[in-house]
């Protein structure tokens, strides 16, 4: 793997590994090693870091829902500049366009079932291209960007020495 | 009065220098171990999966003596495209209860009383009590950190391998993370031919090298008649606690080890050779994540070794590097770091001849463990 590929991987295991730290596990320098962040960054390979949280461990758990968008298209209007519209919503935490029974899949987050309810009926719902809406609330998340969200039950109980 | 009598066999053979420092270590809280000779990740999914599976559907049974012939199949299918290995599986392969088993039953099958076995050290812990319980006797040959713990002719020479019956080797090595090329073996090679060595290869670690590909000694020429290869799944696959290795060799030798295995194993674990089927199916993508994991490891913790100007030469196979004790007494430097800073690595001379002034350092550990206990290295250092 080239660095460039080992910093990408290693930052999307853990976007809090030092430089001195990437630097050693890549076996590079920390000069190359901050030049291939910025580089990436640039690139807008790298959008950005953030934490993997399980909300339903802290005090103001919000409320998320995935919305099913169907669409439909014109010669003026296409996939993309709908997507531009509904992305620029703060509700909206990520928007995907899939294959199969709808077009958009688009994850909603706000405080309250009600606000999410009305974020869908006022503001998704209206736009003229969208047709249909199904809405389906999170009930619970077992695993995020590969973290599983259990009790860490695989503690290590291997001989602490051994040949 | 005991009215038992241990064989004098076992009483040729002293306890472990690891079980001193494995008690050691329990008895301290928090303790960090790069002691561990075994992966820290777990098996894959899919080959404890088809464990289960099998299970459910009963399988419960013995198999036949030499493992299921799926599975020595699968086994054969591997290694020729791993490794360049040819071996028939119905009379070139046997699968065993871990490595550990097949090599016991090697020497068992290969080995007379007063047999002379060179064992290249430091190397894991096994080899030359298992040449005692056969009744032969270990010939210790070391190897040199200035061969970066390479076995070269001229070691073998000079501690008088040239008269030994056989030669043990395990290369990736446990515990120095040293590893062997064609261009390396060669000369060992030809001096097995020229001395008439049998050459048993623990090849358990070819999975775990970074950068250069395994080679197995077998592969030279005139050598796969006189070798026996053992290999598992222990280390690869992270399923050592599901004990199941193998060994390849001739039909000869296979059938005198077979001859012990079958009335003692009878056969290795049947849920074990389902999910090592699995492994071999469906497991390469897990493997090559856990090298990627283990390679990164063992780049920081050179790193760190170097920055702390600790020498350290570079390790390339298995998950251990094998540093110079800062202090010359390795075996006191590991108990006062285990005292006072809570990290255990294994003073390098457990290991047998050549070992001594060094430590081993497993990096089959976690990055935030080994980050942790690399600055409490550095800050016993100071």
């Amino acid at each position: 793997m080239s660095v460039r590929d080992e910093v990408l991987s290693l930052l999307c295991e853990n976007a809090r590994h030092s430089i001195a730290d990437l630097a050693r596990l890549t076996d590079a320098d920390e000069s190359e090693v901050e030049e291939t962040i910025e580089e990436l960054e640039a690139e807008g390979v790298i959008r950005g870091y953030g934490a993997v949280v399980d909300w339903r461990r802290t005090d103001d758990e919000p409320v998320r829902a995935l919305v099913e968008c169907n669409v439909t298209l014109d010669r003026e209007t296409g996939y993309d500049d709908i997507a531009d519209r509904l992305a620029k919503f703060p509700e909206v935490e990520s928007l995907r366009l899939v294959s199969g029974d709808y077009d958009f899949s688009m994850g909603v987050r706000a405080d309250s079932m009600g606000e999410v309810s009305r974020f869908v009926a006022e503001k998704v719902a209206p736009v003229p291209e969208i047709t249909q809406t199904v809405t389906h609330y999170l009930m619970a998340t077992y695993k995020e960007q590969g973290i599983e969200f259990d009790d860490g039950h695989d503690d290590d109980d291997r001989l602490s020495v051994s040949p | 009065m005991a009215h038992v009598r241990p064989s004098e066999r076992t009483q040729r053979v002293p306890p472990s220098g690891i079980r001193r420092f494995f008690e050691l270590a329990e008895e301290i809280d928090d303790v960090i171990s790069l002691g561990v000779g075994e992966p820290d990740f777990t098996a894959p999914w899919s080959a404890r999966e088809a464990a289960i599976d099998s299970l459910e559907r009963g399988k419960t049974s013995y198999t036949a003596n030499r493992g299921m012939k799926e599975l020595r199949n699968a086994i054969a299918a591997n290694v020729a495209e791993r490794y360049d290995l040819d071996y028939d599986p119905d009379e070139e392969i046997i699968v065993t209860a871990g490595a550990s088993e097949a090599i016991d039953v090697a020497f068992r099958a290969l080995v007379d009383p007063g047999d002379r076995v060179a064992v290249a050290q430091p190397s894991y812990i096994s080899y030359v009590p298992g040449v005692i319980f056969a009744g032969g006797d270990p010939l210790r040959v070391p190897t040199r950190e200035a061969d970066d713990f390479k076995l070269t002719p001229e070691v073998l020479d000079e501690h008088g391998a040239d008269e030994a019956d056989a030669l043990v080797l395990c290369y990736p090595n446990n515990p120095t993370g040293a590893i062997m090329t064609r261009e390396e073996l060669a000369p060992i090679a030809a001096f097995a031919r020229e001395h008439d060595l049998t050459v048993l290869s623990d090849e358990i670690y070819a999975e775990l090298t970074y950068g250069r590909e395994h080679t197995s000694i077998a592969t030279l020429p005139g050598m796969r008649e006189r070798t026996v290869v053992f290999n598992g799944f222990s280390k690869a696959y992270a399923m050592t606690g599901l004990r199941l290795g193998y060994a390849l060799a001739p039909p000869e030798t296979i059938s005198a080890m077979n001859r012990i295995h079958q009335y003692s194993l009878l056969s290795a674990p049947t849920t074990a050779q389902y999910a090592a089927l699995d492994a071999l199916e469906h497991g390469e993508g897990a493997v090559a994540e856990m090298r990627t994991q283990y390679d990164r490891r063992r780049r920081f913790v050179l790193s760190r070794f170097g920055e702390m100007g600790i020498e350290c030469f570079e390790a390339e196979g298995a998950f251990y590097v094998f540093p110079e004790s800062p202090w010359p007494d390795a075996e006191a430097f590991a108990e006062a770091l285990l005292d006072e800073q809570r990290v255990a690595v294994v003073p390098g001379d457990v290991f047998g001849a050549g070992g001594e002034g060094h430590l081993r350092v497993s990096y089959a550990t976690g990055l935030d463990d080994l980050r942790e206990a690399m600055d409490r290295i550095e800050a016993f250092l100071e």
